[in-house]
Parts: C-alpha cells; sequence; structure tokens
C-alpha cells in the first residue's frame, strides 16, 4: 500500500514551499503592476496595500472596526449555536414536530441568506445587531442539523447499555444524548464560525457605519483599490486566526474521538 | 415474603412470544420467539445455544426489561420485570461502551447514575479496573483500548453495579480465540468469587458447555422453541481450553451437538433462501 503513495517531504520543507508560493505571489502582483501590464490604479500594488495596513493598525484606526466585526461574530456564533442545540434537541425527540416542520426547515435553509440582509436591517436597524441576526440564521441551521444528527444516530446498544446501568432520562440526556450531540457540533465548529462571521461582513458591507465590511465598502465607494485589498487581508489574517484557535478548541474537546471518524455534516 | 424471594429463581419466562412486525411494514408480523419458558437458578450459570437468527438476543433483552414480550411475562426474583429489571447486568455484543468517557468514567457510570458522587464512583471504580487487569489504563478512551481490553472495561462496567443476574449476549464473539478462553477463565473466577446468577448466549457450543451448569437449546427461527436441556456435571473450577480434552467434556459436546447440528443446518438453509 505505502509504496504505492508518493513519501511527502518533512515539514519545515513543506512549510518553506508554502512560503514561497505567498512570496511568488506578491512578488508576480509586484512587478505586473510595476511594469504597468496590471493598472495599480485598478489592482493596487502590493507595497502600498501592505504600506496601509500597517499604517491603519498604526494609527490604531482598524482595531475598532476588527472589534465590531468580532463582537458580531461572536454574537452571531453564541445565539445560533444555542438556538441550534435546543431546537435539534427538541426535534430529535419529538418526530410529530420535526416531521411537520421539515419541508419548511428545508425551505428556509434553501433561501440564500443575504437577501435577508436589507430586511434586518429595516428590522433591526444599521448597528450590529442586523449583522448578529442575519449571522444567527446562518449559524443555527449548521448547527440545528448536527445536533438533530448527532441525537438520531446515537447507537441505541450505548443507549440500552446507559438504561441497564440505571441511567434515568435527565441521566440519559446528560451523559449520553448531549455528548454526541456536542461530538456534531464540534465538528462543525469551523463551518459555523466561518458562517458567523459572513454574515457579520456581508451585513457591514451591505448597511452599516463599522465593521471589516464597512471598511471594504467605504474603500470600493471611492474606487481606493489598495484600501479593499487592505481590507480583505486584514479579514483573511483574522479569519485565518480565527480557525485556529477554532482547531485547538476543537482538539482539547474532541479528545475522546479516534482521528479517523466521522466528520459533521457541513 | 423474605423467603418467597429467597426461593424465587433468579430468572423465569413464562410462554415468552416475541413477534415484529415484517420489515416491509405490512402482512405478516415475523416471530422471533415462540413460547420460551425457563429458569435460572439463584447463583446458576446457564447457557443458550442456538443457530444464528434463532431469537437469543430476544429473549435475552426480555429477560432485561428492554423489549417487552408479545405474549408470556418475564419474572425475576418473583417480581415480574416491567421496564428495565432493575436486578440484572447487561453485557452486549456490540461495542456499548459510552466513547466519550474514560475507561474509568465508564466503569464508574453505573455508580453516578445511582446517585454515588462522581468522585466517589472514581473511587470505587479504580479497584474494578484493577479486578479485569486493566490498573494504569483508566485515562484512555475506548478507541485507544484493543477489543479485548473494551470487553473488560464492560465486564467491571457491568459488575461494579452489583447485579443479581447478568444477561450475556454473545460477550466475546468479536475476541480472537486466545483472548477470548482468557476472558472465559476471568469471567468464571469472577463468577466464583461470589456466585451470581449468568444467562449466557453464544452460538459456540463448546463455550457454552465449557462455562455453564446447564446448557439450553434453542430451535432455527423463526418461532424458535426451546427444544433441549443439558445438565454438564464438569468439576469447577475449570479452565475453558483444559476442560475441552477431557472425555466426559467429549461425551457432552456429541450428545448436544447430536440435537443442535440439524438446526444448525435448518438455520442455515433459510439464510440462503433470504
Amino acid at each position: 500500500m505505502r509504496s504505492h503513495a508518493k513519501r511527502l517531504p518533512s515539514r519545515p520543507v513543506i512549510l518553506l514551499l508554502q512560503l514561497c508560493v505567498l512570496v511568488a505571489f506578491f512578488g508576480l502582483w509586484h512587478v505586473l503592476t510595476e511594469t504597468k501590464i496590471l493598472s495599480p490604479f485598478f489592482f493596487g500594488t502590493p507595497g502600498a496595500v501592505l504600506a496601509r495596513t500597517w499604517s491603519d493598525f498604526a494609527s490604531g484606526v482598524i482595531w475598532y472596526h476588527l472589534g465590531i466585526t468580532l463582537l458580531e461574530t461572536a454574537l452571531a456564533f453564541v445565539i445560533g449555536t444555542v438556538a441550534g442545540i435546543a431546537f435539534g434537541f427538541w426535534f430529535a425527540r419529538a418526530p410529530l414536530i420535526s416531521v411537520v416542520f421539515d419541508p419548511y426547515i428545508k425551505a428556509v435553509n434553501a433561501l440564500p441568506r443575504v437577501v435577508l440582509a436589507p430586511i434586518f436591517a429595516l428590522w433591526l436597524g444599521l448597528g450590529i445587531w442586523s449583522k448578529v441576526a442575519l449571522g444567527v440564521t446562518l449559524v443555527f441551521f449548521i448547527v440545528f442539523f448536527n445536533v438533530y444528527q448527532g441525537v438520531k444516530e446515537v447507537s441505541p446498544v450505548v443507549l440500552a447499555n446507559a438504561r441497564m446501568l440505571g441511567a434515568n432520562s435527565r441521566h440519559l440526556f446528560r451523559h449520553v444524548y448531549l455528548p454526541s450531540a456536542l461530538s456534531w457540533v464540534f465538528s462543525s465548529l469551523h463551518t459555523a464560525v466561518g458562517f458567523a462571521m459572513v454574515g457579520a461582513v456581508v451585513g457591514e458591507y451591505l448597511g452599516s457605519a463599522a465593521g471589516l465590511g464597512y471598511r471594504i465598502h467605504q474603500a470600493e465607494g471611492v474606487f481606493d483599490t489598495v484600501g479593499v485589498f487592505s481590507g480583505m487581508l486584514v479579514l483573511t489574517v483574522f479569519v485565518v486566526l480565527i480557525d485556529s484557535a477554532v482547531t485547538v478548541i476543537e482538539k482539547r474537546l474532541l479528545h475522546w474521538r479516534p482521528q479517523d471518524n466521522h466528520g459533521g455534516q457541513h | 415474603m423474605a423467603e418467597a424471594a429467597a426461593a424465587a429463581p433468579a430468572l423465569q419466562l413464562d410462554g415468552v412470544t416475541c413477534s415484529f412486525p415484517s420489515p416491509d411494514g405490512r402482512g405478516r408480523s415475523y416471530t422471533a420467539v415462540q413460547g420460551a419458558s425457563f429458569t435460572v437458578a439463584d447463583g446458576e450459570f446457564v447457557s443458550i445455544v442456538g443457530p444464528t437468527g434463532s431469537g437469543k438476543s430476544t429473549m435475552l433483552n426480555v429477560a432485561a426489561g428492554l423489549l417487552k414480550p408479545s405474549e408470556g411475562r418475564a419474572l425475576s426474583f418473583g417480581q415480574p420485570v416491567t421496564g428495565i429489571n432493575p436486578k440484572a447486568g447487561y453485557m452486549f455484543q456490540a461495542e456499548a461502551l459510552m466513547p466519550w468517557k474514560s475507561a474509568l468514567d465508564n466503569v464508574a457510570a453505573g455508580l453516578e447514575f445511582r446517585g454515588v458522587a462522581k468522585a466517589e464512583a472514581r473511587e470505587r471504580a479504580r479497584p474494578w479496573l484493577a479486578r479485569v487487569g486493566l490498573e494504569g489504563f483508566g485515562d484512555r478512551f475506548p478507541h485507544q483500548l484493543s477489543g479485548g481490553m473494551r470487553k473488560r472495561v464492560a465486564l467491571a462496567q457491568t459488575l461494579i453495579v452489583d447485579p443479581k443476574i447478568i444477561l450475556m449476549d454473545e460477550p466475546f464473539s468479536a475476541l480472537d480465540i486466545q483472548t477470548r478462553q482468557m476472558m472465559e477463565n476471568e469471567l468464571l473466577e469472577l463468577w466464583a468469587a461470589d456466585r451470581k446468577s449468568v444467562v449466557f448466549i453464544t452460538h459456540d457450543l463448546e463455550e457454552a458447555i465449557a462455562m455453564s451448569d446447564r446448557v439450553l437449546v434453542l430451535s432455527a427461527g423463526p418461532g424458535s422453541r426451546l427444544i433441549g436441556e443439558y445438565r454438564i456435571d464438569l468439576e469447577r473450577p475449570r479452565d475453558v481450553a483444559e476442560i475441552r480434552m477431557t472425555p466426559r467434556f467429549l461425551d457432552l459436546h456429541q450428545e448436544i451437538w447430536g440435537q443442535l447440528r440439524d438446526e444448525v443446518l435448518k438455520g442455515y438453509a433459510q439464510t440462503k433462501l433470504r
């Protein structure tokens, strides 16, 4: 088996290669805009983008917007997750409810959530809550489906065993259903956090007075491509950082699970 | 009252019949067990053997209170079994440990469910892990243990709550033969220490004879009935590997196999038809 698979180089070598791709990307961008093959007006220049990003951080204006986006993301994530867990449990344990509501849940989930953003802005104003609401509609369904699945997929043997050991319904919830459902929630943590962020940024983009999405939108409005790319850069680094934090949390919470086990529904 | 309870058998099945709706949801129902009646005395080790698909697990589920029989009833120490049988411990054929709990917490779970504080439950679970030979493995999660080790954890998990009757559904069938014989010997040792009643289900006749006081034979399904009962008068303590060589064991094996063989063939023919 092994002999057929190509051996990968060691980790430092891979890191070095990954760094090369990054440098090559910025290098190519630099060369193309310096030689005016690509217009610096439409594509910016890497030097200007980095300088702008640096000055934004140095002057401190960006921190406020980062904080707003982070707050919206966190609120959307927490509210969406709690609601998703509650409803997921309820639906999984009440078959009639789940059968009756099934087509509506599917319909709402199929709706592209971006179209809700103006409605939320209308209802909740241009402050953070319209962005949180948009994020919640995205996060809720991921968590909801995963909890539903987690409760449904509890091994009947594990369940029977716990009952034989004397577990009452409260014990079953605490020791069997909840851990099983949470394992599915945690395995979809990356997607949920990502969607909370999408909700926040898209919401800001479509109408707000603060946040990273707002910054990008403002820069776009005055054809400030350097500002747009700088905003995208900050957003990207921000997402990567949050995603690595989620990976650390996931590893701590799911250490009981074998590495090659099922992934959550995404 | 106390006298009556003492005299009552650990388990008594009275004309138990179990029918299930057919898998396609309509038409005839499927009868797994038909009119099964037997008793297990207090402290007795009884094995039930039968071909695949003969409803062995069904009968055990009735005794455990996990399944309500269509007809007949189950009594445990004179009490009708309605709902989970509180005097019974159950060792399942499939993996039944909670994968999100460590070995120690899995063993402690039964005590926790009975209201023992978590710290105390853990302290009491530790010696049980040692008794099944897993000292120092308490922190491992089920997926970090071998199949044999998981069965040991399951055994400790079942025994720690001190059930008066232990129901075992082919508990060692997934193990390799060496591990299996070791586990069988360990089970016999643990059983000899405090003589609980055991109902042991297996399709392996040698295992049944080597371990039991009595072997019951089930006919091939559907509608399995009890068709034979054999008292195993081999001396204890036994070593399951060595006892297989004794002449008395071979006699018993020949006698029971004579009856079981026909049922196995019938059962095999049916699985081919399906």
